[in-house]
């Protein structure tokens, strides 16, 4: 089983849509853990590990791109 | 080395978590485990006091390792043995021009081998790589950074995987490529390398300088600020103007600074640490400005690529440290940084890569605000070399006099006289 961790970014327009749970509902194989979080009114960002196969990883990973959500590395950007 | 160096459990105590505090040894781990925040190392400053002196310092090798007591490797240097204590210029020509009377350039554009600041933090992580046992190091990088560690690796034989977007510049790939690492190009955007460098440094037993050995990595920043400090005398600067792009450079600064003060090696400590971006790349600026303690990621579209970075790694720690500092932040257009880049070089000498058009420019304009007063002793950190990036400048520098092979012509075309003889 894998572990993946990303950083998860909610624009204004998505931080009322309830997209992790519709992506648990979606991909119930795949374990979502929030593990810190800063939510705001208009903007907010999530730091999230999934668990599970790593290819139904990438596919909930795409899933939550085609809702708008942008997803980053845990790292944020490591091309210097 | 002439002093054997300290062991691990002397010297470092570990990491630790920036955010939630916990702690952890000095392996090779750069998020917590429990609230996945970023890790540093942590130093027993204690045990490190009594032997630091700025005499122990003086008497130790001309490159960054005369601060190895505050380096997180536990036994001798072994990569980039040479790297560091580069010039600290006193600028008197662009001082005059800017209105500054104590003006000075730290000049990394001559950092050993690879002409970049990049030479200080992949000495360190590649010592500590090899101290943790790896045989194979990567990165993923535009510029600088991959040729660092493509030199480096080659010198200390081991292997290397560099990872560029397949689009890169013809020159900067063969700036890596000339060193025979491993050089991959992945094809997509940037995004899509950024992310799969992440997933590869997850799962292969590598040293990813900026990622797993990133703790360590960052470290070597700090040798900017030891240097500036003993090369003006033991005092510390009122300003130092930082260029930022992860902003890993800016908090190390701080650090390094708060740390002499700390173990006493200064007296006195009021540096205000200025950042600086580029307007086509600056999150961390434009946070500032705002009055924000975090900063909302942009796509980059600026000339300084080697400041391109778009969701900074430490731009929340580097809005701090400005704060803590009681420092400033700005930003400048495209035009400023060449304007930058050529004022540089043609009142100091010094042919300073777009980052160093970023600083240039910045400066001017704290200067103009009022921020930085004229009797201030101000430093720019200039942090790689004009040759990489000489594109930049080329509609700038204007053309050749042409003339033919006669004395008679020359001395017309420039006015000189006795062409008439």
């Amino acid at each position: 089983m894998a572990h993946l961790r990303f950083h998860l970014r909610f624009p204004e327009d998505k931080i009322r849509e309830p997209v992790l749970c519709q992506i648990n509902r979606a991909f119930p194989k795949v374990d979502t853990n929030i593990r810190r979080a800063d939510v705001r009114e208009k903007t907010g960002w999530m730091d999230v590990e999934f668990s599970g196969d790593t290819a139904e990883i990438e596919r909930a990973i795409e899933g939550i791109r085609q809702k708008g959500v942008i997803v980053d590395p845990i790292e944020l950007n490591v091309v210097e | 080395m002439a002093k054997p160096a300290p062991m691990d459990t002397d010297k470092i105590k570990g990491l630790v978590c920036r955010e939630c505090g916990k702690e952890y040894p000095a392996v090779s781990l750069h998020v917590c485990d429990m609230c996945f925040g970023p890790l540093e190392v942590q130093y027993n400053y204690k045990a490190i006091k009594p032997r630091l002196t700025r005499k122990a310092i003086e008497a130790g090798p001309k490159s960054l390792w005369r601060y190895v007591d505050l380096l997180p490797i536990a036994g001798d240097p072994t990569v980039g043995l040479d790297a560091g204590f580069t010039p600290l210029v006193r600028a008197k020509n662009l001082g005059d021009e800017l209105g500054l009377d104590k003006l000075y350039i730290k000049n990394d554009t001559v950092n050993h081998p690879t002409l970049s600041f990049k030479d200080r933090v992949v000495s360190v992580a590649l010592t500590r790589a090899r101290e943790l046992g790896y045989d194979t190091v990567a990165c993923a990088s535009t510029g600088n950074l991959a040729n660092s560690v493509a030199a480096h690796a080659a010198a200390a034989k081991m292997q290397c995987y560099v990872f560029i977007p397949h689009d890169l510049e013809a020159s900067k790939v063969l700036g890596n490529l000339v060193y025979r690492p491993n050089v991959v190009e992945v094809e997509g955007n940037y995004d899509d390398v950024n992310r799969l460098c992440s997933e590869i440094a997850g799962e292969h037993k590598w040293a990813f300088v900026n990622v797993n050995i990133r703790p360590y990595y960052a470290e070597g920043s700090k040798t900017l600020a030891y240097e500036v400090v003993e090369q003006l005398g033991w005092e510390a600067p009122d300003h130092i103007v930082v260029p930022m792009a992860s902003g890993s450079l800016l908090t190390k600064i701080w650090k390094g600074l708060n740390e002499f003060h700390k173990l006493g090696l200064i007296d006195r400590m009021a540096t205000k640490v200025d950042g600086a971006q580029a307007e086509g790349c600056a999150p961390i600026a434009t946070a500032h400005k705002l009055g924000r303690d975090f900063f909302k990621p942009v796509k980059p579209a600026t000339v300084a690529k080697s400041l391109a970075i778009g969701n900074p790694a430490d731009g929340y720690y580097a809005l701090k440290a400005t704060a803590e500092s009681g420092g400033a932040m700005d930003m400048v257009t495209d035009e400023e940084i060449i304007e930058g880049m050529t004022l540089l070089a043609q009142t100091e000498g010094i042919f300073a890569e777009t980052a160093g058009g970023v600083t240039i420019g910045v400066l001017k304009k704290l200067v103009k605000q009022g921020i930085i007063k004229r009797t201030e002793t101000t430093v720019a950190l200039i942090t790689g070399n004009g040759l990489k990036t000489q594109e930049a400048v080329m509609n700038a520098v204007g053309r050749p006099t042409r003339i033919s092979p006669s004395l008679v012509h020359f001395q017309k075309t420039f006015g000189l006289g006795n062409h008439e003889r």
